[in-house]
């Protein structure tokens, strides 16, 4: 194939537009060097390629992978678009040339360097996603139960599933702020919609005190003697702590600390 | 109403301190999709949820129902003859609680346990009460985790079972000696009765799914339980031989060791002062995932004669140092159940490197891609035939590599070190390992 040693593909961003820049690459023989999604700035004399995104075009490269490669293959590819790691686009299109030339093995070449980073990218998008799981915390206001996280890759259409089988006859919002996202819940029904900003009322007073009792418990089941912030950090990295309630101010009535509950009560007896 | 939840702080506060030495917080083990009309759902890997300042995963709202017991265990900071305050939650505010923080998905669910009310069958009755409010009138189908109150009788465990996904006994004591000194209430035969009876539960009711598709569920995420490390002057080997017992004979998913926290001054407890044996549980738990995973034995690990694990070496670096004769092992070749054995190769990676070796033959920064610990592994494998380049035998590189884990542990534990009466590995060792013919 002639590789011309500057060809830039630019397109729109979406993922269907993606597979069209495969398709456009294997119709033409040619080889881009980037593959450019719209956030990135242009200089004044762009030279790039657009590529229209095509949905008949993108459906037959997308349909392609596991008729040539494997399923498993076809879903690396969904889940490597929803990453954070560094020229995605290139990478999945690497990832795809190779797999078209010799199929099912691909899977199974982990020690090539396009195979184990695009693998790698996604086990950090899966385990960030499975974290999520746990971190997402929701405040209730009136009947919505609405949370923010800043995850660095595109997790929602990841925690989508989980949330909305959990919290059926609930309607809640996950807001992801780094991605300007927002995962809406209601009536039974899920939608992925942007969201440019959020601006949150201020919270009633049944959803302070249980802030607070969560804030408690959160303090009082740790054990002093084994106090081992090194290894809570490790499990659960300072960038989650922004959304979490536990570690947030918020308005305040007045508490005990579990210790001077504890010696308080000695002076009462048993009751 | 606000009122209420000041008392319910209270409680809480007290309720959570009580019950915060129980180590199980997993919530793994059933895989339970969401239904419409009722709340919530389990994950069979189960989900951490927070963790807390000592680094241990938040996953369930771990509370006693009570802290109310008439037993006296000289271990436990619940017995009766500690002057502290007792309280106890009503079924409905322990909903309350649970439904809320489920809600807001602080929890994952609830872990419910409690001190002994009158008797066993009282305790389990009430629990029994708590938990049908919170299944059958929330509709709460997010874990649950019970304790099980050894004593009470059969049907009333049964019962107990339905409601739950996870059921535990905690033998805390790992000998029957231990347990007549420090826990005079109850017996190894009061602790292993309803242990077995779960385990038989068990075993019927998933017959029985397998026949009826709406049999009931009995613990469905199985049965663990929890020892106790270092009240007593019981050895490594003893806990792990009983550990290993407990998941043949009963079937449980986990066993979880107890670093001893004193928590009461008693002649027959250790000085309250000294340092929980942090080292020695993270040894206990090395050696727990070596029976689980990685097809060790307990009597390959432990013996009379080596009863105690090295402090200074994981459980699997010490047996592979023991056994040099079987390496160094040819990665391209190597059967499953050896690569598991090589230090700095686990589970993930031993499966990888399978999957990897369908497409070709693997090299040293193959494996470093995969994920393999070369650090650790290099002096057990070869590559092609090779062993790794510039692997500089005389260093001291080597046995600072193989000891990794002690320059990583926050702090050092200077009683642990009196327990220690095995040599210290010693350089000749390492060059031993590292000579050994290719």
């Amino acid at each position: 194939m002639p590789d011309s040693a500057d060809l830039v593909y630019a397109y729109d961003g979406s993922f269907e537009g993606l597979m069209c820049c495969v398709f456009e690459s294997y119709e033409l023989r040619e080889i881009p060097i980037v593959i450019r999604h719209p956030g990135v700035p242009q200089s004044l004399f762009d030279t790039a390629k657009w590529i229209e995104t095509d949905e008949h075009k993108a459906e037959r490269v997308f349909n392609s992978i596991p008729l040539k490669i494997s399923c498993q293959a076809q879903e690396l590819v969904k889940l490597g678009f929803l990453t954070c790691v560094p020229h995605k686009e290139l990478l999945i299109y690497h990832f795809l040339r190779l797999g078209f030339k010799v199929g099912n093995k691909v899977m199974t070449m982990l020690t090539d360097d396009t195979v184990h980073t695009l693998l790698k990218a996604v086990r950090h998008l899966t385990s960030e996603s499975h974290k999520y799981k746990g971190f997402v915390r929701f405040s209730v206001y009136g009947e919505v139960l609405v949370a923010v996280i800043e995850p660095k890759n595109f997790v929602l259409p990841l925690l989508s599933q989980h949330f909305c089988n959990r919290f059926q006859n609930e309607e809640f919002m996950i807001y992801d702020k780094t991605h300007s996202m927002a995962l809406i819940y209601q009536s039974q029904k899920a939608e992925l919609i942007f969201v440019d900003e959020l601006t949150l009322p201020d919270v009633d007073r049944t959803e302070v005190e249980y802030r607070q009792l969560w804030k408690q418990f959160y303090n009082t089941i740790a054990i002093e003697g084994r106090t081992n912030p090194r290894c809570r950090m490790n499990l659960m990295p300072k960038r989650y702590w922004g959304q979490l309630t536990e570690f947030a101010t918020t308005p305040t009535i007045p508490t005990f600390p579990a210790a001077a509950l504890v010696k308080r009560s000695q002076f009462q007896g048993k009751s | 109403m606000g009122c209420w939840k000041i008392d319910i702080f209270d409680k809480l506060t007290i309720l959570s301190d009580s019950a915060k030495y129980d180590v199980a917080c997993t919530s793994s083990g059933v895989e339970r999709s969401g239904k419409p009309g009722s709340i919530g759902s389990a994950a069979k890997a189960g989900i951490c949820h927070s963790f807390s300042a000592d680094g241990r995963c938040i996953s369930l709202l771990k509370v006693l129902m009570t802290n109310v017991c008439v037993y006296d265990c000289k271990y436990c900071i619940n017995r009766v003859s500690n002057d502290i305050t007792r309280v106890g939650f009503t079924p409905i505010e322990l909903a309350e609680l649970t439904i809320n923080f489920y809600r807001r998905n602080y929890i994952e669910g609830l872990f419910l346990s409690s001190g002994v009310i009158k008797n066993p069958n009282n305790t389990t009755e009430q629990m029994i009460k708590a938990l049908e409010l919170l299944r059958n009138v929330y509709h709460f189908s997010g874990y649950i985790h019970v304790k099980a109150i050894p004593g009470a009788e059969s049907e009333l465990i049964t019962r107990l079972g339905l409601l739950a996904d996870r059921m535990s006994i905690n033998i805390e004591l790992p000998s029957q000696e231990s347990l007549k000194l420090l826990a005079p209430d109850k017996t190894k035969e009061s602790i292993l009765r309803p242990m077995g009876l779960i385990s038989t539960q068990i075993q019927e009711h998933s017959t029985d799914l397998a026949q009826y598709r709406h049999a009931s569920k009995f613990v469905p995420a199985g049965q663990s339980t929890q020892l106790i490390v270092g009240a007593t002057p019981d050895t490594d080997h003893t806990i792990l031989t009983l550990t290993e017992g407990l998941y043949r004979k009963y079937h449980l998913k986990r066993v979880f060791f107890s670093a001893y926290m004193p928590v009461a001054e008693h002649s027959l407890l250790p000085s309250i002062d000294i340092k929980p044996p942090l080292l020695r549980e993270h040894r206990l738990y090395q050696a727990d995932w070596l029976l689980r995973f990685y097809g060790f034995e307990a009597k390959e690990l432990l013996d009379e004669q080596n009863p105690n694990f090295n402090l200074q070496v994981d459980p699997k670096c010490n047996w592979a140092l023991n056994h040099l004769e079987q390496f160094p092992l040819e990665i391209n070749k190597a059967p499953y159940e050896m690569l598991l054995r090589v230090p700095g190769i686990g589970v993930t990676s031993a499966q990888r490197i399978l999957t990897a070796r369908r497409s070709g033959q693997i090299d040293f920064s193959g494996l470093k891609k995969m994920g393999i610990v070369l650090k650790r592994a290099q002096y057990f494998i070869t590559c092609k035939g090779k062993i790794m380049q510039g692997l500089n035998i005389t260093s001291d590189g080597a046995i600072r590599a193989l000891m990794a884990d002690q320059y990583k542990l926050p702090s050092p534990y200077p009683e642990q070190l009196s327990l220690f009466n095995e040599p210290f590995i010693t350089r000749k060792d390492v060059q031993q390992c590292l000579t050994v013919p290719i």
